[in-house]
C-alpha cells in the first residue's frame, strides 16, 4: 500500500547558547501507510511536536528525509503541503478576525478561491457545529470552539493527510467524544490521520498503530493490539451486587481480588487466564458481579512500562 | 494566450487572499493606519509651511511650503511602509498565525509579496490622504508623473522589506520601534525633506550624500517640483540598489527560516 508519510533517520538540534546542541530527535524513522490511523504517544519533551513541526515545514530538520504521499518535502515542499493538514496544539489564527473568514483564508492560502471554498468551508462549519458563529470573532468562542475551527482550518483544502498535535487536551469529555467520532468519520471516509497524545485512551479508542516516542527516538512501534499483548496481566475492576465475604474472600484467594470499596474489586488476571473462569470461580461462590470495566487506560500500562524501562 | 489559467493559480490566489486581507485591515483600523499621517503631516503644514515658511525666502524658486511637500509625502510613504509590514510580520510572528501561511503551499517569494504589497498599499493610501490635504495650504505642480511614481513605488518597496527584515529579527515589542525611532526618524530629517543640500555647509554636503533617503527625497521632489539636489539618475540608482539588495537579504532570512522556523 501507498504511503502517506515516511520519516526515514530523521534528526533534529536546537543550539542553546553557551551548551552544548540538544538533541530533539535523534534519528526516528516512521512509515504510515494510506488510510491509517496512526498516534504518536510520548511524555512531555519526547519530540512528538519537533516531529510535527518539521513534517509541516514549521521547523528545519538537522538530518534525514520526509515524504508525504510520495512526495519529498525538502525537493518540493509546495507540492508536499498540499497534501497535509494541521491542527496544531497552540490556538494560532488571529483572535480579531471572523471565524468564517479564518478559514477562507486558510483556503486561500492553499490556491482555493473564496468561491470555491464557501460551500465545504459551509460544510464542515455545520458539521463542527460553528456555522452559527460564523460572523463572531475569533476570541468571542470557547475554548472548545476554538479547537474544532481549527479542525475545520486544516480540513478545508480537503488534505489526505491530517495531523493533528494534541487535538483534544484541555477538552471536556462530552466535546472530546464528539471529536472522536468525527475523526473517525474522517478516517473512514480515506483521510489518513496521525495525531499526538497524552491521553491514551484517546489512542486506545481511535488508532489502529502506534509509536511510543522518549526522549527523541521510537522505542516501541505496533499496533494497538500487539501492544496490549506484551501484558503480563490484565487489570479489571468487579462491580458485585452485594459485599462479598470473608469467607468467600479466603476461597477467592488465588483471584487476588484487592478491595477497593464494599462492592469493587480489583482483579488482575494472568495472559492466559479468562474472565470467564473468575467469573465462574465467583459465581460459585454465591457473588453475583454486575459489571466488569478495564482499570483505566490498558495501553496506559504497556506505555508506563516501556517508558520506565528507556 | 489562456489568461484564465494565469489568473487562478494558485499562487496569484494566496497573494490576492495576502492582500484583500490586509487592505480590509488597514481600512477597518483606520483611525490607526491613515489617520496618525494625515494629523503629524497637517501639523508639520500649519507650523513649518504656515508660521514659519512665511519668512523663509524662495528655494529654488518655490515657496517654503511648496519645497516642503513632496518631501513629507515621501515621509509618510517611509514610515507608514516600514511600520505596516514590522508590525504586520511581528504580530502574526508572536500570535503565531504566520503558521497559517508556513504550513501553506506558498512559494516564498509569494509571501514576502503579500506581506510587502501591504506596505506599499499602505504607503500609497497614506501618501494619497496627505497630498490631498497638502492641497489645503499651497498650489501643488507635477513636473513628472512617471518619476514621482516611480519614487513612490520604489521607496515604499525598499521599506516595506526593511520593515520585514526588522520583524523577522525582532525578537520583542521593542525591537521593532529600536529602527524606526533611532535610524530611520533622524535619517530622514537629515535627508533634505526640510531644505536644500545647497543651503548646508560643504563638509554637512558631502555627509548627506551618504543617507539614502536623501536620494529618495530629491527624486520624488523632482517628479512634483522638477528641481532637485542630486542626479535623478543617481537616485534612481541608489533606490534600485537598495531594493534589490533588501529583497535578496529577505528571500534569503525566509529561506533559512531565520526568525520564523525552529
Amino acid at each position: 500500500m501507498a504511503l502517506a508519510l515516511e520519516v526515514t533517520d530523521l534528526k533534529k538540534s536546537y543550539d542553546v547558547k553557551g551548551k552544548p546542541p540538544v538533541e530533539a530527535i535523534k534519528g526516528v524513522t516512521l512509515s504510515i501507510e494510506k488510510g491509517e490511523f496512526f498516534a504518536l504517544l510520548g511524555p512531555n519533551g519526547a519530540g512528538k511536536t519537533s516531529m510535527i513541526s518539521i513534517i509541516t515545514g514549521l521547523a528545519n530538520k538537522t538530518s534525514g528525509t520526509v515524504s508525504i504521499c510520495g512526495i519529498d518535502a525538502a525537493t518540493e515542499p509546495e507540492k508536499a503541503k498540499t497534501c497535509l493538514g494541521l491542527v496544531p496544539q497552540e490556538f494560532n489564527f488571529n483572535i480579531f478576525e471572523k471565524v468564517l473568514n479564518i478559514v477562507l483564508d486558510q483556503a486561500g492560502y492553499y490556491g482555493i478561491s473564496k468561491e470555491e471554498a464557501m460551500p465545504y468551508a459551509t460544510e464542515i462549519l455545520q458539521k463542527l457545529g460553528l456555522w452559527e458563529k460564523r460572523d463572531a470573532k475569533a476570541e468571542a468562542l470557547s475554548g472548545g470552539m476554538k479547537r474544532r475551527l481549527m479542525i475545520a482550518r486544516a480540513l478545508i483544502h480537503k488534505p489526505q493527510v491530517l495531523l493533528l498535535d494534541e487535538p483534544t487536551a484541555g477538552v471536556d469529555v462530552e466535546l472530546r467524544r464528539s471529536m472522536w467520532d468525527f475523526l473517525r468519520e474522517l478516517n473512514e471516509k480515506g483521510t489518513t490521520i496521525v495525531l499526538t497524545t497524552h491521553y491514551l485512551e484517546e489512542a486506545e479508542q481511535l488508532c489502529r498503530r502506534v509509536a511510543i516516542i522518549n526522549d527523541g527516538l521510537i522505542i516501541k512501534e505496533g499496533s494497538v493490539k500487539e501492544l496490549l499483548s506484551s501484558l503480563a496481566h490484565v487489570t479489571l475492576i468487579l462491580d458485585t451486587k452485594d459485599p462479598v465475604g470473608e469467607p468467600a474472600l479466603h476461597l477467592l484467594r488465588d483471584l487476588q481480588l484487592t478491595k477497593i470499596d464494599d462492592t469493587s474489586y480489583e482483579i488482575r488476571l494472568a495472559r492466559g487466564e479468562t474472565v470467564n473462569d473468575a467469573l465462574r470461580k465467583m459465581s460459585m461462590q454465591g457473588v453475583q458481579v454486575v459489571n466488569v470495566r478495564n482499570n483505566g487506560s490498558r495501553l496506559e500500562e504497556v506505555f508506563v512500562k516501556l517508558i520506565d524501562a528507556t | 494566450m489562456d489568461t484564465t489559467a494565469a489568473t487562478h493559480s494558485p499562487s496569484w490566489i494566496g497573494y490576492k487572499t495576502m492582500v484583500r486581507k490586509e487592505f480590509t485591515r488597514i481600512i477597518r483600523i483606520w483611525s490607526q493606519t491613515l489617520l496618525p499621517p494625515v494629523i503629524t503631516m497637517s501639523l508639520y503644514f500649519t507650523i513649518f509651511g504656515g508660521f514659519i515658511g512665511s519668512q523663509i525666502s524662495a528655494i529654488h524658486g518655490f515657496s517654503y511650503m511648496q519645497f516642503i511637500v513632496p518631501g513629507l509625502v515621501m515621509m509618510t510613504l517611509i514610515t507608514s511602509s516600514y511600520m505596516n509590514t514590522v508590525s504586520t510580520f511581528y504580530f502574526a510572528k508572536w500570535t503565531h498565525t504566520i503558521d497559517e501561511l508556513l504550513v501553506a503551499p506558498m512559494p516564498t517569494w509569494v509571501i514576502i509579496a503579500g506581506f510587502v504589497s501591504g506596505g506599499v498599499l499602505r504607503a500609497f493610501l497614506s501618501g494619497i490622504l496627505v497630498v490631498g490635504v497638502s492641497l489645503f495650504f499651497t498650489h501643488l505642480v507635477i513636473h513628472n508623473i512617471l518619476i514621482l511614481l516611480g519614487a513612490a513605488f520604489l521607496t515604499s518597496l525598499l521599506f516595506s522589506f526593511a520593515g520585514l527584515i526588522n520583524g523577522i529579527y525582532a525578537k520583542s515589542f521593542d525591537a521593532i520601534s529600536i529602527v524606526p525611532n533611532f535610524i530611520l526618524t533622524p535619517l530622514t530629517y537629515l535627508g533634505g525633506v526640510f531644505y536644500s543640500l545647497t543651503l548646508l555647509p560643504p563638509l554637512f554636503q558631502t555627509l548627506s550624500l551618504a543617507n539614502p533617503i536623501l536620494y529618495m527625497v530629491n527624486a520624488f521632489r523632482y517628479g512634483f517640483l522638477g528641481v532637485t539636489d542630486v542626479s535623478v539618475g543617481k537616485c534612481f540608482a541608489v533606490l534600485s540598489a537598495f531594493t534589490i539588495v533588501f529583497f535578496f537579504w529577505t528571500l534569503w532570512l525566509f529561506k533559512k527560516g531565520a526568525g520564523l522556523k525552529k
